[in-house]
């Protein structure tokens, strides 16, 4: 208030104004979303407190539980399953990846998978009794082309749209998922004449376990991580998807056939999801339900968002989303409460992240209230 | 020579004695204190059906005195690998007994119970247990079929006095069920025969979901029911569609899984249900004591298994208790019987013989008897339902859903 009396001529100046940072050291960047996720975690336990009176020691205590175990056992069996877990978002988090980058707002994951976990069963159910069983080899080679198929017809509609007619590939893709779900649901009810519309787990078309079941599918994502990397980053075609993310105009003034690589970058999209699939298929559930895929499609955008596009960077988000997902569920188990409550602690932390980008990208500074202060005014004030 | 006998002779009787003495520990049981209980869900609260579940497991803690560290409820766990690696967590956290409430869990629990034959696998709903043959692998049901009679027995009252009060009143009712599977079919037609029992003349539609928890398309079922003329609505499936929409129609209905007096209290006439807790509290009892759980543990009215709940007299015909309670003392000295061939007819033909699927192999082709004494034999080959038959009365509007 001096100030204002004492300046009364000059311009008022507002008490928060905003410029955008020209340049952030990296180090930085990483404190700022470390300590978001901090920030999310400890509301989150403030939270756990307030609404089911858990004392923020035992949540914490419990969170970590959830995934370092009780005891040997159960560590070796929470670790394992974080590991697939975080395999299987990054699985299909990478599939989103090069569309999005191309900006094509792909949400149909959920139903490429999906359909491509029926096709593997699909091909179990009419082949599994024709096909000896030394010849398990065949089976699994034939679900995989199955899968693969299905993945690639459910990604490749809305990209021909897209591209033939400009047809909105975000409603588009959306719908494929509905399309999915009802067409597993139909399956399901012609495959189970006694109406319970459950097939149980199917005795044939298992992967071979290496160690467990899940080192194989952990391996195939890692293999498949290195590859959409230098796919995106050394190769034309990954070229040619960030210039037509960036500008079609661009890219079709320096000769690129945009069409050609909307529909060839979503073949990718879905082959990477028929890859999925399969996995799901041969290597954990060896069946299939309406909700096999259970929103992992739709958890692997904010896999591939928070990332930026990076698949190596997509490892370390996979990872943060499947250790909350666990440490939280491990709270809903011992504490009664709601199997919803994981969502909120990932709701709270991805508030966070996602707000403090705008930290990192821009700079508030504000009006000094001290007359020490203001005779330093427009040297900037005091900043976060 | 005698040397090498000798020392033959004593491995054989320490290997022996060894053996005994697990064995004995075996048969010992466990301390309570020891003692834990796991339980798997498919869904939590939300769902009526998993709702029944959480009551009977905490009125079984309740019963037998276990602390909350003793009981580990994993909720929303899916039909897939999850749920067998949700059993195998439990078993790490040093659960003696693992239940699971789902259909879709049965083939990862059996999956589970053959890793860990120390730990005891305990399945609601499931057919497989009595073809598997396992020694920790166990199935469950209750003998519902004549819960749904009784409350049937409700609805006939309410449509009789109905009848009574308007002549023009067309004996035709809804039910709103979730797929074609024996468990349904049992269901309703044990419903439809209580309601023939008060007014031999009824007729009713059944219209299929296509899935067991499905809020919108139960309310769309029971609304399209009733504007084709149903004037009484029941249902098997776990969301409130179909009561709250005969409560917007002022239409009776009766529940499924517990009462809905409280969101339809003006037509909400009684509803049956299973109540878990007896089997909950028996499994953890036999552990304790070291003795060997049922392979198919079917519950009764007799066992608490089967209840009613209060009836609704705001909404119920006059007397509706006492006969029903009149019925439920036949059904308990065993005078009557639900499925009583004299009371159906299949192609107009009363039935003398059938075969059902009992073994679920998966060939889907009948293969046990069940048609003796003059009435069809429910859940006493298995502890899941089986009866699947299609008796005349009664009109199934979508199959295909």
């Amino acid at each position: 208030m001096a100030a204002t009396t004492k300046h009364s001529g000059a311009v008022k100046e507002p008490l928060i104004h905003i410029t955008r940072r020209s340049s952030m050291a990296p180090w930085k960047g990483i404190l700022i979303r470390a300590a978001a996720v901090v920030i999310a975690f400890l509301l989150s336990s403030v939270l756990a407190y307030l609404l089911i009176g858990a004392d923020p020691a035992n949540f914490l205590k419990k969170f970590f539980e959830g995934i370092f175990g009780v005891n040997a056992m159960s560590a070796n069996l929470r670790l394992w399953k974080l590991a697939k877990d975080t395999a299987i978002l990054l699985l299909i988090g990478l599939a989103l990846t090069p569309a999005f980058r191309m900006r094509f707002w792909n949400i149909g994951a959920e139903g490429q998978v999906l359909i491509s976990a029926l096709a593997a069963v699909a091909v179990v159910i009419y082949l599994g009794d024709k096909i000896p069983k030394e010849y398990n080899w065949l089976l699994l080679l034939l679900m995989l082309v199955a899968s693969l198929i299905a993945g690639v017809i459910w990604a490749v509609i809305p990209a021909i749209f897209k591209a033939l007619w400009n047809a909105n590939e975000t409603l588009f893709t959306l719908m494929m998922n509905y399309v999915a779900t009802y067409f597993v649901a139909y399956c399901l009810v012609k495959w189970t004449p006694d109406g319970s519309s459950v097939l149980g787990e199917l005795p044939k078309g298992h992967l071979p376990e290496l160690g467990n079941s899940y080192v194989l599918l952990i391996l195939v994502t890692l293999a498949s991580t290195v590859f959409m990397f230098v796919y995106l980053y050394y190769s034309q075609p990954g070229y040619e998807i960030s210039v037509v993310g960036e500008s079609q105009r661009t890219a079709r003034y320096i000769g690129v056939n945009v069409k050609k690589v909307i529909v060839r970058t979503m073949v990718l999209s879905g082959v990477l999801c028929g890859l999925a699939g399969f996995m799901m298929v041969a290597a954990l559930d060896h069946s299939v339900t309406v909700t096999s895929v259970g929103g992992r499609g739709f958890t692997a955008i904010i896999v591939a968002w928070l990332a930026k596009f990076n698949p190596f960077i997509m490892i370390l988000t996979a990872l943060l989303l499947a250790f909350l997902n666990q440490g939280a569920g491990q709270i809903a188990t011992k504490f009664g409460v709601s199997f919803a409550f994981p969502n909120v602690v990932i709701g709270i932390v991805l508030f966070f992240v996602i707000g403090c980008e705008f930290f990192i990208r821009y700079k508030l500074h504000f009006r000094k209230r001290t007359p020490a202060a203001d005779a330093d005014n427009g040297k900037g004030g005091a900043s976060l | 020579m005698l040397k090498k006998v000798l020392s033959l002779c004593l491995a054989i009787v320490m290997v022996v004695a060894l053996c005994v003495g697990f064995a004995g520990c075996k048969s010992k049981g466990i301390s309570k204190a020891d003692f834990k209980l796991g339980v798997i869900l498919l869904h939590d609260e939300s769902s009526t059906y998993d709702l029944n579940f959480i009551n009977a497991v905490k009125d079984a803690q309740k019963s037998l005195g276990l602390s909350d560290e003793q009981v580990i409820i994993k909720k929303g766990v899916p039909e897939g690998n999850e749920c067998y690696e949700a059993a195998k967590d439990l078993v790490a956290e040093g659960c003696n007994v693992i239940f699971a409430d789902s259909f879709g869990h049965e083939t990862y629990m059996i999956k589970a119970a053959k890793e860990f034959k120390d730990v005891q696998f305990c399945h609601a709903t499931g057919t497989k247990a009595h073809t598997e043959k396992l020694d920790n692998y166990h199935n469950a049901f209750a003998s519902i079929y004549e819960g749904r009679y009784l409350a049937g027995i409700a609805a006939g009252l309410k449509l009789k006095e109905m009848m009574e009060a308007d002549s023009t009143v067309v004996p035709k009712i809804g039910y709103v069920g979730a797929f074609t599977y024996a468990e349904v079919v049992s269901g309703y037609t044990s419903f439809y025969l209580g309601v023939k029992e008060i007014v031999p003349e009824v007729t009713m539609e059944v219209q299929f979901t296509g899935s067991w928890y499905d809020e919108t398309e139960e309310r769309n079922a029971a609304k399209a029911l009733i504007s084709m003329g149903c004037v009484l609505i029941s249902q098997h499936a776990d969301s409130m569609g179909a009561p709250s929409a005969c409560e917007d129609a002022s239409v009776p209905n009766v529940s499924y899984n517990g009462s809905t007096a409280t969101a339809c209290p003006n037509t909400f006439i009684v509803s049956s249900r299973i109540d878990w807790a007896p089997y909950v509290e028996y499994i953890c009892k036999q552990v304790m004591d070291g003795k060997a759980i049922d392979t198919d543990w079917t519950g009764t009215l007799k066992t608490g298994s089967v209840k009613l709940t209060d009836v609704n007299t705001k909404a119920a015909a006059a007397d509706t208790q006492k006969i029903i309670d009149e019925y439920k003392a036949k059904l308990d000295n065993g005078t009557i019987h639900v499925f009583d061939t004299k009371n159906f007819t299949v192609d107009g033909k009363e039935l003398t013989t059938y075969l059902a699927d009992v073994d679920d192999m998966g060939d889907y082709v009948g293969d046990t008897e069940v048609i003796k004494d003059g009435y069809f034999h429910e859940s006493e080959y298995r502890s899941a339902p089986y009866f699947d038959l299609e008796i005349d009365g009664i009109h199934r509007i979508n199959t295909k859903f």
